[in-house]
């Protein structure tokens, strides 16, 4: 099929249609074949020869069958994957209004700097004489989530913030391990991240829920109720996954700590209060800090992030290895417990080296740009952008909450659709049509048809103009009968909806296009 | 502040619109004693040019491995990576975008994740790949309690030639999991002794390949005492450029196959962000953690892709997911596939050769040196000598004189004064006759 080296016919267009182009391409809109569908096993766009005179010592462990990869040239590369660039949404692009998930500008000085070979092309394992700048960021961005924070200690190294999150569940069972007490249960509202109860579950604790209130926050006296000497933690998000503070905090955590339990804090929305509250200050025992939201990390395509976690004085002997110390004018790595202090009781590792490097740069970076004075101010504006798009829609769209102020992002919910015969999904891909990515829909569960909207700091008052503006309209449109325009969304597309149930129940999740190809490469 | 973009006039009018007279007006369901008054005690915002300065002054203080002679391994790379894939990846609708949780207006990112999963599998000789792991590491851990979900058994055995970082990962988990974990003292060719360790108790035994001192496995006769017993082969890889040159752990038998990606196209970066891979065969594919990317078509019968099989996850699943990753290393798979897909199955075959390759000139060349012995007869781009003195010593006298030389075994396993003197050096495509002989030359100062 594939042997000269031609793309072979894309799949949507085997559709014979008049009004389609010879090609299925519609101008700049390109249907961009796989990758394994342009290269070929005998092209490189690399310039490598195989060695001329050929060493083996794999010691009979040679590989003598074909893999079956494809190669391009590298022109044809650069035009594949550009064209394939262009079939996305980016924040670059336009308003990116996912609640929880943070989508802020990402300054490219961030880039520009994490790519210095001095960061990016060093190795985790040279000696510590030749990467003291590296071991002395670390240090430094450490410095700066501890002052933000008001906790006295940081672990750098979780991956991503659910790795955070269970990295400091774990130093809380390995707290009370040390106490000698075994504690069963966890409390999770409802409201929570799935990764709450997961991470939990994983450590083999029992859930609970905790009810939320009328008003969205969380039940205090649900807490007491629920409270006993078999808990080991509550796990909080705060501000919540319904954009409001929790008021009550500082009470659930009284309570937690006379329980002799310890209090977890979700840190996904610390974007909202960065520079303005503590978590320190309010009895916070640990708390995972999502780099790429509140520090603006890129995500690109959700991915990497980089979740640091906060401890409180009680779980400060438990930090995980790696960690970095200064003394006598020299950055030191604690990488084995036999190094750590007498009264350091580490842990484990949560993963090989040393944490997410390259974000941590980028981290320091944006938080240097800002400084004390602009994280605070960042915060404000992401606070007042929110409420800014609320107050823009509250008259047309339903919102569940409306006793609290909301933070930095505002949950509406999907009443105002009733009898419209528009779902909240129909609704979201309405959004698309008009230049917008959706905001987050179905989450949090405690609400019927979520839509949840997180305008952050960096949209100008303009922005916000033109989507409060275009949503007013399309509320309007579905309030006044114009199915249309949301049944058949997104139009606009490369793509139409997609068949979701078909992709799960038969699953294809790998190219197999043609045999042809590994014949090719015999 | 040049992130932020309003005017003062713009918040005064945007607090008049919402009906209140300050921003603290915003604030109000923050308890008083929660909040903080001033600003915190650090610095104030610096500008574009002061930031850089900053920065450019603590990179100044490192050693990058392509200004000296670097033979740094042990779980991470130094490679050529291509100028295109730095470029295609910093494209404003690649870095930028999010978790593709709206198909069509992800498809770029869904398409290069199913080229992705595509090029695991075929590179691994599994069924099927996810969307990636975090890194290596974590995702030996993520399939260490696959296996302990699939064969309902707790044990897990841990070969001697596995990276100790990885073991302490996977320790970890298996601490707070309640599970045991077995791990078998290290040595440089330990794959004779795995089989032997396996019984109707083990849920999995990990084997390195090629292992952490650079010896390579026969990972078939493991394979098959652990399918006798019921137990599963979990295979790692931490060059994934091996795999060019030598046969894959699928057609050894392996069930699960973990590895690190970071060799093509991520780069060092002082040891993250890295990239995960994993794979399994097709029986196991609703027990595999993390994100996956699937076929399907839209209603016109379009070709798309999405997420799938989230039924997993613990967005759905909640205390009953799968596992606890909740993100893939998006931008690093990118970065690995557009490398890979430059390299096509020609280029890798030929860079794994060249690193051999170099790999062979480097072992002949510092067994010239007195006293320093070779303890590898098999290996890829990876082996380990022997010398004289405790090899902290070696690295840290190398380093002083301008080379990188390895990695130091009691860096990574301190508890074994009998490998204090062993050193893991890597060659890559990257070193040249120059380098070899500048490494041998100034180990030949430091050991006379």
């Amino acid at each position: 099929m594939n042997r000269n080296g031609r793309t072979t016919t894309p799949f949507g267009l085997l559709k014979k249609d008049p009004s389609k182009s010879f090609t299925g391409n519609e101008g700049l809109e390109i249907n961009e074949p796989l990758l394994f569908e342009v290269g070929r096993t005998n092209t490189s766009g690399v310039d490598i020869d195989f060695p001329a005179s050929l060493e083996d010592r794999l010691g009979g462990f040679k590989r003598t069958r074909p893999l079956g990869l494809a190669g391009l040239s590298e022109p044809e590369a650069m035009r594949h994957y550009v064209r394939l660039s262009r079939r996305n949404f980016a924040i670059d692009l336009g308003l990116y209004p996912l609640g929880s998930c943070t989508m802020k500008h990402n300054p490219r000085l961030n880039e520009k700097l994490a790519r210095l070979s001095g960061f990016g092309d060093v190795h985790p394992l040279q000696p510590l004489s030749t990467v003291q700048g590296a071991l002395e960021v670390i240090h430094v961005l450490a410095h700066w989530l501890r002052t933000l924070t008001g906790m006295p200690t940081v672990a750098m190294s979780p991956k991503a913030g659910a790795h955070g999150e269970m990295c400091g569940m774990m130093a809380i069972r390995a707290a009370l391990d040390a106490r000698g007490e075994d504690r069963k249960i966890v409390l999770v509202p409802e409201s929570a991240h799935g990764t709450n109860p997961a991470t939990a579950a994983y450590l083999g604790y029992t859930t609970r829920t905790i009810a939320v209130r009328s008003d969205g926050t969380v039940d205090p006296d649900d807490v007491e109720r629920q409270l006993s000497s078999d808990v080991a933690a509550i796990m909080l998000t705060n501000p919540n996954t319904c954009g409001l503070f929790e008021r009550d905090i500082v009470g659930i955590s009284d309570a937690v700590h006379n329980a002799g339990a310890f209090f977890y804090c979700d840190g996904a929305n610390f974007n909202a209060i960065a520079g303005l509250v503590r978590p320190g200050d309010l009895g916070i025992d640990a708390m995972h800090i999502n780099l790429h939201k509140t520090f603006s990390t890129p995500h690109g395509g959700g991915g990497p992030g980089a979740g640091p976690v906060v401890l409180s004085e009680a779980l400060t002997p438990f930090a995980p290895l790696p960690y970095v110390v200064y003394a006598d004018g020299q950055y030191q790595l604690v990488e084995h417990e036999g190094e750590a202090s007498v009264e350091a009781c580490p842990f484990g590792r949560m993963t090989a080296f040393h944490g997410q490097m390259g974000m941590f740069v980028r981290a320091l970076s944006y938080m240097l740009s800002h400084g004390a004075d602009g994280i605070q101010q960042a915060s404000r504006d992401a606070v007042l952008n929110a409420n800014y798009v609320r107050a823009g829609l509250e008259d047309v769209m339903s919102l569940p909450f409306s006793q609290l102020r909301s933070m930095h992002e505002v949950l509406f919910d999907d009443t105002f659709l009733k009898g419209t015969g528009v779902s909240t999904l129909d609704f979201a891909k309405a959004m698309i049509d008009e230049g917008f990515h959706p905001m987050t829909v179905y989450f949090p569960l405690v609400v019927h048809g979520a839509m949840l909207i997180e305008p952050t700091e960096s949209e100008s008052r303009e922005a916000l103009d033109q989507f409060v503006a275009t949503m007013r309209k399309l509320v309007n449109a579905a309030t006044s009968g114009d199915r249309e325009r949301f049944i058949g969304a997104p139009r606009f597309t490369p793509v139409g909806r997609l068949d979701e149930t078909r992709a799960a129940r038969q699953p294809i999740l790998r190219w197999t296009g043609n045999a042809d190809h590994l014949d090719a490469a015999e | 502040m040049r992130y932020l973009p309003h005017t003062d006039e713009d918040r005064k009018a945007m607090l008049a619109a919402i009906g209140v007279n300050s921003i603290d007006d915003l604030f109000v369901d923050v308890p008083p004693q929660a909040r903080l008054l001033g600003t915190v005690e650090l610095p104030k915002r610096k500008t574009e040019q002061e930031v850089e300065r900053l920065l450019s002054k603590m990179a100044a203080k490192n050693v990058p491995a392509s200004d000296v002679p670097f033979f740094v391994g042990a779980g991470a790379y130094k490679h050529h990576v291509p100028a295109t894939v730095d470029h295609l990846i910093q494209r404003s609708e690649f870095l930028t975008s999010y978790t593709p949780y709206q198909p069509e207006i992800s498809q770029g990112t869904l398409q290069y994740l199913f080229e992705f999963q595509t090029q695991v599998s075929l590179i691994t000789g599994m069924d099927v790949a996810n969307a990636s792991m975090y890194d290596g590491s974590t995702g030996c851990g993520e399939a260490v309690l696959m296996a302990e979900r699939i064969t309902k058994r707790k044990k897990s055995i841990l070969s001697g030639g596995l990276h100790p970082h990885y073991c302490k990962v996977v320790q970890n988990l298996a601490k707070f999991g309640g599970s045991e974990c077995v791990t078998l003292s290290p040595s440089t060719n330990d794959g004779d002794v795995c089989s032997g360790r396996i019984d109707e108790t083990t849920a999995c035994i990990v084997v390195q390949n090629p292992n952490v001192f650079g010896e390579l496995i026969d990972l078939g006769p493991i394979a098959e005492a652990a399918h006798r017993n019921g137990a599963l082969l979990i295979a790692v890889v931490t060059e994934i450029i091996s795999l060019g040159a030598i046969k894959s752990p699928g057609d050894s038998g392996a069930d699960i196959v973990v590895a690190e990606g970071q060799s093509l196209g991520v780069g060092l970066n002082f040891g993250g962000p890295y990239l995960g891979l994993f794979a399994t065969r097709e029986k196991y594919l609703r027990q595999m953690p993390g994100r996956i990317c699937g076929q399907t078509a839209d209603a016109d019968g379009r070709r798309g892709f999405v997420l799938t099989l989230s039924s997993r996850e613990q967005h759905i699943r909640r205390e009953k997911a799968t596992s606890n990753i909740c993100t893939n290393s998006g931008l690093c798979c990118l970065a690995f596939t557009i490398h890979l897909s430059l390299l096509g199955e020609r280029g890798l075959t030929s860079l794994a050769a060249i690193n051999h390759h170099n790999a062979c000139a480097l072992a002949d060349v510092l067994s010239e040196v007195d006293g320093v012995e070779v303890l590898n007869e098999r290996f890829f781009n990876e082996f380990t000598i022997r010398t004289p003195q405790p090899s902290v010593d070696v690295i840290e006298k190398l380093a002083s004189k301008g080379v990188l030389g390895g990695v130091p075994v009691s860096r990574l396993l301190p508890d074994h004064p009998d490998l204090s003197n062993l050193i893991i050096v890597a060659a890559t495509e990257v070193n040249s006759d120059d380098d070899r002989e500048t490494y041998r030359d100034r180990l030949s100062e430091i050991l006379t």
